[in-house]
């Protein structure tokens, strides 16, 4: 019997993995649904309109009033498409999307994989990203999506650059590429004064904006720039597969909003380490953290004109670039010296 | 069969039809996309032995960076395939000894594998308290620094020269100097005059 159990154990492993694995997914579809809905309305309240107010209550239910309409819409190829690639583009995109959520932990131990090399595995899925967007461009046989697709390639090729010089001075920091320990080397006697936004500032600024322009939000959207390439790569798609690349492209912001929350502001963590704060269970504070990130997001978008494309590229290869590795240069020596190396 | 067999013979499995697909596959951005999944799979057999840091770099590295030239060459370039099937006979001999060589010494390696499995221990001894990051960082940054260095060297020189290869000098060309812009004062953009009714300037 107990041979029984040992030998599958490992279906009772999948299993409770697959149920996890479900049990985030719906709940990242419903936050996604909301952050959308939040995204519309703050832009709104910037501009001094509305938003969407028609479906629900406060038009709460408009996400869902649009999947459905996505749904129900016809797909349709072009003629001249590449019909394989110009299908599992928005596939890849959305999937690879979704998979990063595997390895990030909400709370203590709330992660679905665990893994050592988490920081890794997050920065190989978020490089893999571009490929949605590539096959997307050529797929279409067309010269908007395609020119759309160079644009947008390039731009995120350029500040993945810059995010991983970011990353690495934090895991300076913390001395482990497990994004637990990330977290968990952040708590110290100040509360939110001792997460890592505070000692690498200059990190956090270039690490926020990187990730704008790598999720291709406003003011860096030149992937879209519908006054000069119509809609980018997503120009001859609809429906189903239209949504997927929307899909995709939230899930990305919010991963990236959630890192952000990870590698800087704590996590899990409480901002301070007394009583009414220690009560709150912490993926309450995850998901405000999140949520206070994005809207951040939302407010540039609303603020901030777009960026022309030769400006873009300067600010990453120009600016970005020889400051975080300065900085990088610049952490490793400080804490060489003084020895709050971790592992010393 | 356990799991990890089981998983171990759909990546390679996987890998060999989409490494044969590279070279099949009529389109060649079809090719660099089988390329991509080939890589991908390789990075799933790292992460069964257990060389996780090895298999995320793969793709951070093949797949996310140099893949993507790869399309982007690809792409642009506008391929002719009836040109390119002109030389099929002509190359054929050179494709076929190449082949041949590497088919021999895959071969040599397997049959001394099979006969005498001592021959070449190249399973290191594995310290388990240490993760493979580590033990990477430990050989390349600490044990053999300078030859990293050297490297590193040699890949600047390489970087300088494919920059000194395509850059130019062209002065017809108008370029923003943020510099020159954020340095302009009221005194340097302005000029106040003034304009008698009626006249002009």
């Amino acid at each position: 019997m107990a041979q029984d159990i040992a030998s599958y154990g490992w279906v009772l492993a999948l299993g409770l993995t697959v149920l996890k694995s479900l049990l985030l997914l719906v709940a990242l579809l419903i936050f996604v649904a909301f952050i959308l809905l939040a995204d519309r309305k703050i832009w709104a309240a910037v501009q001094l309109r509305r938003g969407p107010n028609v479906v629900g209550p406060f038009g709460l239910f408009q996400s869902f009033a649009d999947l459905l309409k996505f749904i129900l819409k016809e797909p349709t190829i072009p003629a001249g498409a590449n019909k394989g690639v110009f299908l599992l583009a928005p596939l890849v995109t959305a999937t690879l999307a979704l998979a990063a959520w595997a390895v990030l932990p909400v709370m203590d131990g709330w992660a679905i994989a665990n893994i050592n090399v988490g920081v890794l595995y997050i920065f190989a899925i978020s490089s893999l990203g571009v490929y949605g967007v590539i096959m997307g461009g050529w797929a279409s046989n067309s010269k908007y999506p395609f020119l759309g697709a160079l644009r947008s390639a390039a731009q995120m090729v350029s500040y993945e650059v810059s995010i991983g010089f970011v990353v690495i001075t934090v895991l300076l920091c913390v001395g482990s590429l497990n994004l637990s320990d990330v977290v968990n080397a952040q708590h110290g006697h100040y509360g939110m004064f001792s997460w890592f936004w505070l000692p690498l500032f200059p990190m956090f600024v270039i690490f926020f904006i990187s990730a704008l322009a790598e999720t291709n939000r406003p003011p860096f959207d030149l992937v879209e720039a519908e006054s000069e390439l119509v809609a980018g790569f997503m120009v001859e798609y609809g429906s189903t597969p239209y949504m997927m690349f929307m899909l995709g492209e939230y899930v990305a912001i919010v991963t990236m909003c959630a890192l952000t929350t990870i590698l800087f502001l704590g996590g899990w963590l409480p901002p301070f380490d007394v009583a009414p704060f220690i009560w709150v269970p912490g993926v309450v504070w995850f998901v405000i953290k999140t949520c206070l990130v994005f809207f951040m997001f939302s407010m540039v978008k609303a603020f901030v004109p777009r960026y022309r494309y030769d400006q873009l590229m300067r600010l990453g290869w120009k600016v970005f670039l020889p400051i975080s590795l300065f900085m990088v240069v610049a952490v490793a020596g400080v804490l060489q010296y003084t020895g709050w190396a971790p592992g010393q | 069969m356990s799991v990890a067999q089981a998983f171990f013979y759909l990546f390679s499995a996987v890998m060999i039809g989409s490494a044969l697909m590279v070279i099949v596959a009529r389109n060649p951005v079809h090719s660099v996309l089988f390329l991509i999944l080939a890589f991908v799979n390789a990075a799933g057999l790292f992460l069964l032995m257990g060389a996780e840091f090895l298999a995320m770099i793969l793709i951070v590295v093949y797949v996310g960076a140099v893949a993507v030239l790869f399309l982007f060459v690809v792409m642009m370039l506008d391929v002719d395939f009836a040109e390119l099937k002109q030389g099929f006979a002509k190359h054929l001999p050179l494709g076929v000894i190449l082949g041949l060589i590497l088919f021999v010494e895959l071969a040599m390696v397997i049959g001394t594998y099979l006969v005498s499995p001592d021959t070449a221990r190249t399973t290191p001894t594995l310290d388990p308290s240490v993760s493979n990051t580590e033990a990477l960082g430990r050989v390349l940054y600490t044990d053999y620094i300078y030859y990293f260095q050297t490297a590193g060297l040699v890949l600047l020189v390489a970087m300088i020269g494919a920059i000194v290869l395509t850059l130019q000098h062209r002065s017809n060309v108008k370029r923003q100097d943020i510099a020159t812009q954020v340095a302009r004062t009221k005194e340097t953009a302005m000029e106040v005059r003034k304009v008698a009714p009626g006249q002009g300037l």
